[in-house]
């Protein structure tokens, strides 16, 4: 079968972007491969580890689960745009950070992306519901513990500030 | 890890989705929330020649209640029930079943009548349809029709839907009032599919007898399995501990599940019984404390 193509526009980190994309290629794809947003990452490619994490509309969705054709006038968040203008970290980037939250890292843009979202909408989790949000996410280095420590402490901060 | 090459098509109506699958039949596969369908394209286990999305449909999303029926659009996302408070009371199964459905960026895009349609036997929704007597509206370019949940699982990853109907409307009927709801089951890790799960109802009487009793289970066949026959015998008695026990040991003799490398059948069996013990039991005392 020949490619079946469709011209797109969508907004990812707040930038409009135009690209003509074959309907085959996942989301995950076109961020890395497309846009050259190599910072999120594709692990198991079907919806297992959550290291592709992305927000879809403010909401943490899997982008190796979705079309970039399905993103057509959609809002895209990735790990690129977490720090602000200055490139000053996000409080749980700088929190994961202090925390030693990650070792190899490659599953931390999916858990930055998850956790900020879950942040936004809870600002005051318990540690429990921060290891329900983080359940979706598999990390074989840190064991969790550094990872929900460093999220209660970027909620501690945020809210302190 | 790449899907095969489709044409892709974004359907603009239910009108629009159902003449594409009329023209394309079985060639062709709507995508609703993909959370099943998508991986199984990563993995070319599903080829569809054409894809039809019925993301952007508007009236396949949402809630709307009657007061004869609550029904559900099919493109309604797990996350939306999960944060309508008035649902989630309402279908207490449900609400106690979406925290063990998957995790919340599964949840945040899949479906629930991508869930039913798929018919996973392991999932938790199925099963509830069947505790609640659900009903499924299913319509072709120019026919519809009516599907009782009894009737529409009929095999592993296999509903009564012909390759020219789509699922557009799922139609729940709120319990009986006194009636206690539990849903629990037992995965190896929060999330996971159920070695076996169960949804449990018990509608009791005036003077506190048993009026009416539900029970159905995932992961223990082909398909989602209504076991109520076996809780009949508590129907017109006060369900005692003994009587329960009863029901949880017939039970078992009417399931025959299918162990996988993670559980053996007789594990599986096992815990089907302890687990229709304890909904039960959690079912009736809910409703005797008015939850």
């Amino acid at each position: 079968m020949d490619g079946d193509f469709h011209d797109i526009t969508l907004s990812v980190n707040g930038k409009q972007y135009r690209r003509r994309v074959e309907s085959r290629l996942l989301l995950s794809d076109f961020i890395r491969h497309d846009l050259a947003l190599a910072g999120t990452h594709v692990g198991c490619e079907h919806g297992v580890c959550g290291a592709c994490t992305v927000l879809l509309d403010g909401q943490p969705i899997r982008s190796c689960l979705m079309l970039a054709v399905q993103a057509r006038n959609h809002e895209i968040s990735t790990v690129e745009g977490l720090t602000d203008k200055d490139g000053e970290y996000h409080p749980l980037q700088q929190a994961m950070h202090d925390h030693h939250g990650l070792q190899c890292g490659y599953c931390t843009p999916g858990i930055l992306m998850t956790m900020t979202a879950f942040l936004d909408e809870n600002p005051s989790p318990t540690e429990d519901d921060v290891r329900e949000a983080l359940s979706g996410n598999l990390c074989r280095c840190t064991g969790y513990q550094n990872i929900v420590d460093a999220v209660m402490t970027a909620a501690m901060r945020t809210r302190s500030r | 890890m790449k899907p095969a090459s489709f044409k892709y098509v974004a359907a603009a109506s239910v009108d629009h989705a159902l003449s594409l699958k009329a023209e394309h039949g079985d060639d062709a596969k709507f995508l609703a929330g993909g959370q099943s369908l998508m991986p199984a394209m990563n993995f070319r286990l599903a080829q569809p020649a054409v894809l039809i999305d019925i993301n952007e449909i508007a009236d396949l999303t949402g809630i709307r209640r009657s007061a004869a029926a609550t029904r559900v659009g099919p493109v309604t996302r797990y996350r939306a029930l999960q944060r309508d408070a008035a649902f989630a009371r309402d279908f207490a199964l449900i609400g106690e079943a979406l925290p063990h459905i998957a995790h919340p960026q599964i949840r945040n895009r899949g479906t629930i009548g991508g869930n039913l349609a798929h018919a996973d036997p392991a999932s938790e929704l199925p099963a509830i349809a069947l505790a609640l007597g659900a009903r499924f509206h299913a319509r072709t370019a120019t026919q519809e029709r009516w599907i009782e949940a009894s009737d529409f699982f009929v095999g592993a990853l296999t509903t009564d839907l012909q390759p020219d109907e789509m699922l557009v409307d799922i139609e729940l009927l709120l319990p009986k009032p006194r009636t206690g709801c539990c849903f629990m089951e037992i995965a190896r890790r929060r999330g996971d599919f159920a070695i076996v799960g169960v949804a449990a109802m018990m509608t009791l009487g005036e003077r506190d007898e048993c009026t009416d009793v539900r029970l159905a289970f995932c992961g223990v066949g082909e398909t989602p399995i209504d076991a109520s026959s076996a809780a009949e015998v508590l129907v017109g008695g006060t369900p005692t501990e003994a009587a329960i026990r009863d029901v949880a040991a017939s039970m078992q003799g009417m399931i025959d599940p299918g162990g996988s490398v993670h559980a053996t059948a007789d594990y599986q069996r096992h815990i089907a019984g302890v687990l229709t013990e304890r909904a039960l039991r959690t079912a009736h005392q809910r409703v005797r404390d008015g939850r």
